[in-house]
């Protein structure tokens, strides 16, 4: 019966992905709903039927297959949409060919473009790619971002309503709107990976897969002639360096101080390499975005002895950059790497951030470091009574411990 | 060993929310259940119903009146079912304990009259 081996991970995710998007360039950007109900239909239809016949030989194909049918059913329920079926067809024999086409590529492409335009109100940008190009479902998308799901879903509701009054063509935006398109794609790309200054973080795991995600999405904008920007790369090599570090799961340079070993063993070697094949494209022009300084950040942990000095610099320049206490802390942590604990010490008193477990818990570090047990005791309690991950809090009364002996 | 029947009922929306993900795992967790039973000899067969009503056939006045099934009001339907081998009830019961089915309806289990 069902042979259980040949399901991919993640198929359904991908191929509601693959599907919405083509389906959303025949029926329209304003209809973003129609080709959504399509594709769950189909799957729904999987869901029924395979526990008895077993995953078929083909599945996308099978998938493809009964979208497919769904569509030309919605068509004629519509009189508006009635001139599609040729588009409807075309699409799916493309679909299940064997290898995806450049079409394919360029409607998921242009599906993220229509999901970052400045209609859709910025707080649903994250969710709506992550649901319509990702394959999420809006309780993943809760979970990962600590989110209600009520909240998620009420999100997509308003930036479906927006792409129906706007109706934005479904094309990569032309050369003299596409910087500024293109900037809103790359925000939204970093902010699925990155939350800038949260203690209380969402399932690990659906977090992991989200931010292989937007590995995926980087690569396919990189991968355009028009969007591989200096820029662009830069983000695609932050997203694969930080990526191939998702295992090891340190997050910060606080928590790298605290935990001071990371397994470097456990480090995606593919990542890393395509990483750094991102970072050379990057610096082929003068841009020094945001993401060139730490995507250069990430690239110094990862060198075989980390170059504190390097890491500083950028640092500095990042600081200048995006002023924020997360990325002063980042910098406090650098310079008493490089000029000594005392330094980055100094270099924390004026930060402020409430309930940011890091901020006592390096403070404490470097208490420690600088010979003042009962000051850095003091910061771990500190630490310890806010919100933090189960390692660091096991970590924190450990050093605790050490201290009092 | 005698036969039981697990006809397997849902609600015709049970799915409409789930995300691809959910619904691949349980895809997944089907194919290890029905798996496991047919390699210790256990499924004996099993098929799913069409969504529809079916057909209801009852003596009328003036021959079978053939009416279609209400599938429309209907709040649950009869997706399918499984033929399972099993020495007595309790076996049976704790086969289809074990159906994926359970994380999104409820299953009736039969046992088949032996023919000897």
């Amino acid at each position: 019966m069902t042979d259980v081996g040949q399901f991919v991970d993640h198929l359904f995710r991908r191929e509601s992905g693959r599907m919405v998007a083509g389906l959303t360039r025949i029926f329209g950007p304003a209809h973003l709903d129609l080709a959504e109900d399509v594709v769950q239909e189909a799957l729904i239809q999987a869901l029924r039927l395979w526990p008895f016949r077993g995953v078929p030989d083909n599945p996308t194909g099978w998938l493809v297959q009964v979208a497919r049918n769904r569509a030309l059913d919605t068509l004629r329920r519509n009189a508006s949409l009635a001139s599609k079926e040729d588009d409807i067809r075309a699409w799916a024999a493309a679909l299940t060919g064997p290898e995806p086409g450049q079409t394919e590529m360029d409607d998921q492409l242009r599906l993220i473009f229509i999901c970052c335009q400045s209609a859709v109100p910025s707080e649903a940008r994250v969710a709506l790619t992550l649901k319509t190009v990702g394959g999420f479902g809006v309780p993943e998308i809760a979970r990962a971002f600590l989110a209600k799901e009520a909240t998620v879903a009420q999100r997509l509701v308003r930036a479906k309503h927006r792409l129906q009054q706007a109706r934005p063509p479904f094309e990569v935006p032309p050369p003299r709107e596409l910087p500024a398109a293109l900037d809103s794609v790359l925000e939204v790309l970093y902010a699925m990976f990155n939350e800038d200054y949260s203690t209380h973080r969402g399932e690990e795991l659906v977090r992991r897969d989200i931010c292989h995600e937007a590995i995926r999405l980087a690569r396919l904008v990189t991968c355009h002639p028009a969007l591989g920007t200096p820029k662009a790369h830069a983000l695609a090599a932050l997203l694969h360096l930080q990526g191939a570090r998702l295992a090891a799961r340190v997050d910060s340079e606080g928590n790298l101080l605290l935990l001071s070993e990371q397994d470097r063993a456990t480090w995606d070697r593919g990542l890393i390499a395509a990483g750094f094949r991102h970072l050379d494209r990057a610096a082929r022009g003068d841009d020094l975005s945001v993401y060139h300084l730490e995507a250069g950040i990430a690239a110094a942990h990862i060198a075989e002895e980390t170059d504190w000095p390097e890491i500083l610099r950028l640092y500095d320049l990042l600081l200048d950059a995006k002023p924020s206490p997360v990325v002063a802390l980042n910098r406090a942590v650098a310079l008493a790497m490089v000029e000594g604990p005392e330094a980055g010490l100094a270099a924390l008193a004026p930060i402020h951030l409430d309930d940011y477990y890091l901020l006592p818990a390096t403070e404490g570090e470097l208490q420690a470091r600088a010979g003042h047990p009962h000051k850095a005791a003091e910061a771990f309690y500190r630490a310890l009574e806010m919100t933090c991950p189960e390692p660091v809090r096991r970590r924190l009364s450990e050093r605790m411990r050490e201290l009092a002996t | 060993m005698p036969k039981y029947m697990m006809f397997l009922h849902e609600s015709p929306e049970v799915a409409k929310d789930w995300t691809p993900e959910e619904m691949q795992r349980v895809i997944e967790r089907y194919g290890a259940w029905s798996q496991g039973l047919a390699e210790r000899g256990k499924l004996a067969g099993g098929e799913k119903l069409r969504d529809e009503g079916g057909r209801h056939l009852r003596p009328g006045t003036s021959g079978v009146i053939v009416a279609d099934g209400p599938y429309s009001e209907t709040k649950e339907v009869l997706s399918g079912f499984f033929v399972i081998e099993a020495a007595d009830y309790e076996e049976a019961a704790d086969l289809a304990k074990t159906c994926p089915h359970l994380e999104y309806g409820w299953i009736e289990l039969r046992e088949t009259e032996p023919t000897s």
